[in-house]
């Protein structure tokens, strides 16, 4: 665990989550080794009109992140992300300060598979 | 109209701007009416209905299937020219092997022809099915899609394969004037758009004498439910020079019969003779703007 | 209001023509705080019946066109050959591409070796945000013969989550299309509830058992109510069993009136008349608004 990416309807740690990933307004994306931050707008993903999941998983894997924090992620999204061996993490935190220290206090569960169906 | 110096019989689509106005049952009508064998399509592929009223005693299937890319992992070196191409997100290559995800896929083709170590190949992918049968003077064609599929053109070019050329065919349109309407319009001659005298049924009459107008079909009326015209629906046609061929009225046994799944043309005889008179009425029409029946 | 609070219901019909817009502008009128989405972008009738006042109008674009540049093309025929869309168009010396056949793919732009086709982006249609008598409104307008209406829809519901985020509205309420294709299922992905108005005849019966599957797909809990039920009580019954059978609920039953068409010509929703069918709709939103 390195490059950390969590979705985000914000700019910051205080920002909310977002629950859906690719649709998701941002990626706040935070180097864990070089304790840095940086907010990539999913416009993409978001403009996409099909496969905004797979479009979504494509912009994180590129920005060179190795795990993902998100609400929810389809089977396309999914299925690219465990290709590339991004580890995929769901969880119900309100904000991004929460869900980074579910994560690095080891509550979250990796998930296996996608949570929900397509079309989120 | 002509295909290589053959001439192809007429294809008469039944459309309209809105579901519901009875575009179903007029096909179905006039099919039964038409006084020589006619070949009717059910491009309606998202809700095929006509065959439950038709009710063939066979049908035969095929399977509707699209081409889609098949990537050998030994051949794959993870270029990402595929993903690259493609518009729809229906292959994705991120530097490991390239990933395909048929519901997205389009079957354009462009990611075979850009590989450049000929790792991708195609194979067939189901999306639909089409059915054939025959009923009588009526030779059915009934295209479905399946559930959870959102590619409804390709199962309509289908249809239309399946359709025999030397034989006039009725094409029952999906509602509305999208992608699925202008694939079925595609292969028509004319055009008849079923409405009703509702402000919903002249507002949705509209865009589909536009979406007609855009392809340069010729289109003529029928207006069901014909009450009181409290809306103008009469007028609007005058001022487009849109000819109504027929006028069924608000009459509750045409619900009823439709209903239980019975055609009013054999039920109702006064609507069989109504039918005739339009299937009549459409070859001097269809003369008239230079097709053939 | 946070998201996750917000609820949504969509109406959809499998076949059209079922009356769906007609008690969804009943809806629109009877619930309190909802904002109001016409997702039938193909056939959009919703405005019809609440005349919304439009604050905003969006472009609205969706894919990209190939474009032929006649003073670039060679003629060599390749774009002929790789398309597999019967886009492409010649007349033996000059080429041009058939914009209503054109699947946006791509393909005739990266092989055109002149590099003689452009591919801009196609605008489809135009989104827009209004006010209306019951709240505010998003709808759209398809373009004639445009594609994608499953992108316009997923604009319009996320346009409408935002004003209902923004106003601290509690409900969305969506006119959904007819069918069971690409825009239906992006109305109906992820909503809280999916209300599917059906007639009691042998096709409203066929086409609610696939809208059914649809919904089971999406894991979407539905419930199903049959409007003009009187046409033919047998039938009526019959579907409500293959609707109970299916996983869905009833909720009650709408008489068939003239009243409704009545409405539509004084651009009224149903229950905003004087008419026993109102009376119906009422009862029906009643167990709606519970469920919600």
């Amino acid at each position: 665990m390195n490059k950390i990416a969590f979705t985000t309807s914000g700019k910051d740690f205080a920002a909310q989550m977002d629950p859906r990933f690719g649709r998701a307004a941002n990626f706040l994306i935070y180097d864990i080794e070089h304790n840095s931050l940086q907010i990539m707008d999913n416009k993409e993903g978001r403009d996409a009109s099909q496969g905004a999941g797979i479009q979504a998983a494509e912009t994180v894997v590129r920005a060179g992140v190795d795990t993902l924090v998100t609400g929810h992620c389809g089977p396309k999204a999914f299925k690219v992300l465990d290709a590339s061996g991004v580890a995929v993490y769901n969880c119900t935190a309100a904000t991004v300060e929460e869900a980074l220290a579910g994560l690095l206090a080891g509550t979250l569960q990796p998930a296996s598979a996608s949570d929900v169906e397509g079309h989120w | 109209m002509t295909v290589k110096g053959i001439k192809k019989a007429v294809r008469i689509a039944v459309a309209s701007g809105k579901g519901g106005t009875g575009k179903t049952m007029v096909s179905l009508n006039l099919a039964a009416m038409f006084g020589r064998p006619v070949q009717l399509a059910d491009c309606d592929v998202e809700e095929p209905n006509i065959n439950l009223f038709l009710r063939c005693a066979q049908l035969e299937k095929s399977d509707v299937t699209m081409q889609i890319p098949e990537v050998d992992a030994s051949r794959c070196t993870g270029c990402g020219a595929c993903g690259e191409i493609c518009q729809f997100h229906g292959i994705v290559s991120l530097g490991a092997r390239a990933l395909v995800f048929p519901e997205l896929c389009h079957g354009c083709g462009g990611c075979m022809r850009t590989c450049p170590s000929g790792a991708i190949t195609e194979r067939p992918h189901s999306i639909g099915q089409v059915a054939v049968g025959q009923q009588g003077h009526v030779r059915l064609v009934e295209g479905r899609l399946e559930v959870g599929v959102s590619l409804v053109p390709p199962v309509i070019r289908a249809v239309r394969e399946q359709l025999l050329d030397d034989m006039p065919a009725i094409l029952d349109a999906p509602p509305g004037t999208s992608c699925p309407v202008v694939a079925t319009l595609r292969e028509s001659d004319y055009v008849l758009l079923v409405t009703d005298p509702t402000p919903f049924g002249l507002h949705d009459l509209k865009l589909a004498v536009a979406t007609a107008r855009q392809l340069d079909l010729p289109c003529a009326v029928i207006v069901n439910r014909a009450g009181e015209d409290q809306v103008g629906l009469y007028h609007y046609c005058r001022t487009e020079k849109l000819p109504v061929l027929l006028s069924l009225p608000d009459d509750r046994q045409i619900a009823e019969v439709t209903s239980r799944g019975d055609l009013i043309a054999h039920a109702l005889p006064e609507y069989g003779l109504m039918f005739a008179e339009l299937a009549e009425k459409l070859k001097l029409e269809l003369r008239a703007s230079g097709g053939l029946l | 209001m946070k998201k996750d609070t917000i609820r949504e219901l969509v109406v959809l019909s499998g076949k059209g023509g079922t009356g769906k817009t007609s008690i969804t502008a009943s809806f629109a009128v009877l619930a309190e705080h909802a904002v109001l989405a016409d997702c039938d972008v193909d056939a959009a009738d919703l405005h019809l019946l609440l005349t919304p006042h439009v604050e905003q109008r969006h472009d609205f674009f969706s894919g990209r066109e190939a474009i032929i540049d006649p003073l670039e093309c060679t003629g060599c025929g390749l774009c002929l050959d790789v398309c597999r869309f019967d886009a492409l168009r010649t007349n033996g010396t000059d080429y041009w591409v058939d914009p209503v056949g054109c699947e946006g793919c791509g393909v005739c732009v990266r092989f055109c070796a002149a590099k003689a086709i452009d591919f801009p982006e196609r605008q489809c249609g135009e989104w827009m945000q209004s006010t209306t008598r019951c709240g505010p409104m998003v709808h759209a307008h398809l373009g004639v013969a445009a594609e994608n209406s499953g992108k316009l829809v997923a604009t319009v519901r996320e346009q409408a989550l935002k004003l209902a985020v923004d106003r601290q509205f509690p409900l969305i309420i969506s006119d959904g299309p007819p069918g069971i294709g690409c825009p239906v299922i992006a109305s109906l992905s992820g909503v809280s509830l999916a209300l599917v108005i059906t007639e009691p005849s042998l096709s409203g019966l066929h086409d609610l058992q696939r809208v059914l599957a649809l919904a089971r797909h999406f894991s979407v809990p539905t419930v199903v109510c049959v409007n003009k039920w009187n046409i033919n009580p047998r039938l009526a019954e019959r579907i409500e069993a293959a609707a109970l059978s299916a996983g869905a609920a009833i909720t009650g039953r709408i008489r068939y009136d003239r009243a409704v068409t009545q409405a539509q010509l004084q651009r009224k929703a149903v229950v905003e008349m004087d008419a026993a069918v109102a009376d119906d709709i009422r009862l029906v939103w009643q167990q709606i608004s519970q469920m919600l």
